[in-house]
Formats: C-alpha cells, structure tokens, sequence
C-alpha cells in the first residue's frame, strides 16, 4: 500500500494549477468542467439508483456498489466493487473523473458496529485518498440533518454551525457523524477539490430508512404528550439538491430540508394512518424488548425523534446553491406508500 | 359512530365559542382577526403554533385577565407594532405574569399583537406541557430562536431573572435579582426596542415561604417552592389578586453585541433600574392587593 506517497502527491500537486492532471491518470479527451464523468457510490441503494437515472441524461456515470445493479440504464457502467477494495483506484486510474457522489453509506441498525464503521469510515477515508490523489475537483458527500440529534434544547431550526450532537444518546449515529467530520476536514486540507456536505431532513418516498419505515407503519405510534415538529423531504428533491451540488464552484455544509415543518400528528393524518399515543418509559421498554427479540427495526434511543425537534435551518442552501424543494408536503408523505406493491 | 362524535365535538365547540364571545365581547373575535400570523402551507407557524389552540388558549388567558385578575394595563401605547423585546419582572411561582402580559398585547395594545415567550429547556422534556407552549406559540430558550423570531418582526418576551425570579420567597417579593445580559445582546444585535415591563400582583398570588432545594435537586426541578396555601381548599388556584402591567417607554441601545461583559451589564442596570423603579411607583400607588 502506498498511502503515504500518494497523499504527498495529493497535497504538493493541489496546489499547481489543474492543468496538470496526475499521470496515471491522463487522458486524451479531458471534458470542460460540468461535463466530465461522475462517480457515484451507493449506486444500487433506492436513492443511489435515482440519482444515476438524473445524472446519466446528461453526464457519463460511473456507478459503484458492491450489490448488482440489474435495471440500471444502459450507457451507465456500473462496477460492482466494495469501496475498501484495491479496485476501487482502477476505475479512478480508468478515466479521468470529474465529480464523486459519496451515497453509499450503511445505516443497517443490525449489521455490527465494526461492520458498519469498517464500511462507512474505513471505506470514506480509502475514496477520500483517491479524490485527493486523481485531483478530482468535486466530491458530494451526503450526510443528514439526523447528525445534529433531537435534543430538548435544540433551536427550532438548527444552522450548519450547529454541534453534531446525534451520537450522544444514539450510538448508531456515531459513523455518519464520523463521515461527516472526515468530509469537513478534507474540505480543509484539500482546497483544490469542491467539497459539499449535503445534510437532507428524513428521506421519504422509494427509500427504506427509520423514517419511511415507521410512516409506513400500519397503526403509527406516538409519545403521548409530544407532538414535535418534523421536517421531511422527498427523495427527488434530494437528487435536485446534488444537482444543485454539482455545479462548479459550488462548496460548503448544507442544510437540505423539504417543504415547511408540520407537526407528526398532522403528518400521520395527511397519511390517514391509525395511530396510538404510548407514554414514553413504556414505549422505551416495550422497544428495546422487541428489539432485542429483534421483532422491530427502530432501535430504542430513536423515539427521541418522536420526542424532540430535530430541524434545521436551510436558507444557505436557498441562497447559495440555488435549491428549492418542488415536492409538496401531501406528495411527499405520501410517497411512503407508493412504493410498496 | 365517527360521524356522531364528530357531531358532538362541533356542537361542543361552537357552544364554548358562543359562551366565549359572551364572556368576552365580539372584540376578541374581531382582535383574533386582525393579529398577525406567521403561518406556512401546513397551518402551523415553522415553531408549531396552531391557530386553533391558539384561539382558546388566548381565549383563557382573556378570561382569567379580565375576570380574575381583572389586570389594570398602563402604557399600552408604549407597544411598537414591529419587533420589540418585553423585558419584565418576573413572580408569582408559576408563569402567569406572562400569561396576563401576553393576554394585554392581545386585548389591549393596538394593533393587537400575538406574543411569543421563551420557555425553560426543561419544559420540553415534560409531556403535554411540551405540546401546548409549542401548540400555543412559546419556544425554547435559545438564543437562535430569539433571534429568529425578532427578525420576523415578532414580540417576545423575556425575564432576565429567569427562574430564580419567578420562586422568590414572599419576605423578597418585587425585589430583582439579577438579569442575565443575554436579552441585552439580543437587542442590540438585532436592533430591536426594548419595552420594560412592571408586572405588579403577581408576588401575592402564591405565598412562597422558602425554596426546597433538596428535593428541587432530585425531582430535577428549577426550584421546588413551599407553598402553605396548597393545603387549603382550592390553594392550588392562584389568590385572586389585581393584577397591574405597567409598560414603559422603549429604550433603544447600541454599540457591540459583543462587548465585555462589564459593557453590557450597564447597559443592562439601565434596563433593570427603570423596571424597579416602575415597580416601586406601581406599589405607591396601589392601594390593595386584591382591588
């Protein structure tokens, strides 16, 4: 392994103006800047998957999971590798890449830690090496507002200052804060590359996470007595959001929220749910039993986001990446359900 | 059986809404018409206030300010309608000086204006009470959500006593102790005009012996008053004292928000004296607690 030298290289070239692309890497038919090919990894996951079928309109894509990517459209090459694998530098070696979009991050709550922070930190920091060796000139990180973490004392809407505080009660958070950190360091040391770190609100629509998961519930339960504001977007305004991303000259910590905040319960009545408040000590212990019955997919500590606010404030993203969500707040709860067949 | 509920729960409020217009005049529906929301696509503020509960919720701190307290308000036209920051005294053990300032910026101040009140972190922890101060317009004490407020013109209220104000015991009662200097900050970088505030009748509501602070420690409570009255019948309800809320002329500071501490905090004794002395005056001139 040369890590060592490579991020010598990395460093010293940074500085030289990007006419002098690396020599591994060189090719004939470099593409001005907005056209050049993008790498996305997390291909194969549900949002992964619409971001390629956006991209590849326009732009030469090259996907990486290590799941298959059967459907994927044709003039997409898909690499089926693990990002902690030598192979992944093949592809940066292949062909010049203009943009990586960093999606491919495990949040499984039942894979094990040494699994997750393996894949997540481990696996960020090898792909972080070969963006700083290949010179690429933007890398899209997608974090999430859920970093922050519902607190009682958070303000209404959290700004990208804000401290990540997420991992204090919920241990599951700890990798994505990690990434997140290893994005925000790298934005420092490597000036020469446009780094973006995208914090979207809970994802609805095809994605599965904690938060599509629990609206698609059949009897939603609440905390009796909390009611708190949520804020949720839908998956094609995340892809508009890394859109926006991409642009050249586009660097920073964005706050991505979806349209205005509305209370849980006028959400779970948008979706015409049955739901049953449960006050919150038993719905703790009643959670973590079945979770450890592993009869359930949220792990306890999550019923803070429940509980507690958790929002965040996104005019930087209005004002400076241009983004605005188009999805309405109806369509994008609703969504949870128009996946399910 | 839905459509009958449903039914009954119509009936049920259009009949608390009559006996509310009774009690207090077609001018409380008219003034809820003209008070400005902020309200987004989804109905609610971006903090969570529903105009709905909103409505009663203005509605009983009406009543209780008309008909219990019968509050005396001075001053009203000291109120700007653009963003302002109240800055009172605070008493009376449970937080009913903000109600009955908040139901005199409603009721009495043209154009009426809604206030929103910073509440203690902890409140949020608490079921139900969360879900009404969100529900009924009141955030959580941040500097950021002041922040945000002021800059949507809004009219916020703060007790830079913070809790130690509101659990004196009775023997300290209109004494203030000291401010924080936040508020000070606060309006200095957002230039917004500060109205004070003399809150008098609310010391005698509770009589406050001492603070339990043992026990306050473990029930993890700001103070835990001793209150004799509570073992009377009906004691838990507040003594039906006249309330009166004196508003001052607004004060306007400059300079830098972050400046030393020492800069500030004289700035801040400008604040806290003018209220004292309000205070003091609005005591000479009160001639019984109760009318």
């Amino acid at each position: 392994m040369n890590t060592r030298t490579n991020g010598q290289v990395s460093t010293d070239g940074g500085r030289l103006p990007r006419s002098e692309p690396p020599p591994s890497s060189q090719k004939p038919a470099v593409r001005p800047r907005g056209e050049g090919t993008i790498l996305v990894t997390g291909a194969c996951g549900r949002l992964g998957k619409q971001v390629v079928r956006m991209l590849h309109r326009e732009r030469t894509v090259v996907g990486v999971d290590r799941r298959p990517f059967p459907d994927k459209p044709k003039d997409v090459r898909h690499e089926q590798v693990d990002i902690r694998r030598k192979k992944l530098k093949d592809i940066f070696r292949s062909e010049p890449i203009e943009a990586v979009v960093h999606l491919g991050i495990m949040h499984n709550p039942r894979v094990s830690q040494a699994e997750h922070h393996s894949w997540n930190v481990a696996g960020f920091q090898k792909l972080l090496e070969y963006v700083a060796q290949f010179d690429v000139p933007k890398l899209v990180v997608l974090s999430s507002a859920n970093v922050y973490g519902p607190q009682p004392d958070n303000a209404q809407f959290l700004t990208e200052e804000a401290p990540l505080l997420g991992g204090a009660r919920f241990g599951e958070i700890r990798d994505l804060i990690e990434v997140d950190m290893l994005a925000q360091s790298f934005f420092w040391k490597h000036p020469e590359t446009e780094t973006v770190i995208l914090r979207p609100v809970h994802i609805l629509g095809g994605v599965h996470n904690a938060a599509s998961n629990f609206l698609r519930l059949p009897t939603i339960p609440t905390l009796l007595g909390f009611d708190p504001m949520v804020q949720v977007i839908h998956e094609t305004d995340v892809v508009r959001a890394i859109r926006c991303a991409l642009a050249p000259g586009k660097r920073g910590i964005y706050n991505i929220a979806g349209p205005d905040p509305l209370p849980l319960s006028r959400a779970i009545k948008i979706l015409r749910r049955p739901s049953i408040p449960v006050p919150y000590s038993l719905g703790k212990v009643v959670l973590k039993r079945l979770w450890s019955f592993r009869l359930t997919t949220f792990p306890a500590p999550e019923l803070d986001h429940i509980r507690y606010v958790c929002m965040v404030d996104d005019s930087r993203a209005r004002a400076e990446l241009g983004y605005a969500p188009q999805v309405s707040i109806e369509d994008t709860l609703k969504s949870v359900d128009a996946d399910v067949r | 059986m839905a459509p009958l509920a449903r039914r009954l729960i119509d009936s049920a409020t259009s009949s608390v809404d009559d006996w509310m217009t009774s009690k207090l005049g077609e001018e409380f529906n008219a003034r809820l018409a003209r008070v400005p929301l902020n309200l987004t696509a989804t109905g609610v503020d971006p903090f969570g206030m529903d105009p709905q509960w909103t409505k009663y919720a203005l509605a009983s701190v009406a009543l209780l300010h008309r008909h219990y307290f019968r509050t005396e308000v001075f001053g009203a036209e000291h109120v700007p309608s653009s963003r302002v920051l109240l800055i009172a005294n605070h008493s009376g053990q449970i937080p009913i000086d903000a109600a009955l300032i908040g139901a005199a910026l409603f009721m009495d101040v043209e154009p009426p204006r809604f206030m929103r009140a910073m509440v203690e972190k902890w409140t949020q922890t608490l079921p139900f009470v969360s879900l009404l101060f969100s529900r009924v317009g009141q955030v959580v004490g941040v500097p950021d959500n002041a922040k945000h407020l002021l800059k949507n013109e809004e009219a916020l209220l703060v007790f830079p006593e913070g809790t130690r104000g509101i659990s004196k015991p009775f023997s300290k009662r209109y004494q203030l102790v000291d401010f924080g200097l936040g508020f000070m900050r606060l309006a200095i970088e957002t230039r917004t005009p500060i109205v004070p505030v003399a809150v008098i009748g609310g010391e005698e509501q509770y009589i406050s012996l001492g603070n339990f602070e043992a026990l306050a420690k473990v029930l993890k409570m700001p103070s835990f008053p001793i209150l004799p009255q509570l073992l009377l019948p009906f004691g838990a309800l507040p003594l039906p004292t006249r309330y009166r809320i004196y508003f001052g002329e607004p004060m306007r500071f400059g300079g830098d928000p972050d400046d030393d501490d020492a800069v500030i905090e004289e700035k801040v004794y400008v604040v806290k004296a003018t209220i004292q002395s309000m205070l003091n005056r609005g005591l000479k001139a009160r001639k019984s607690i109760f009318f």
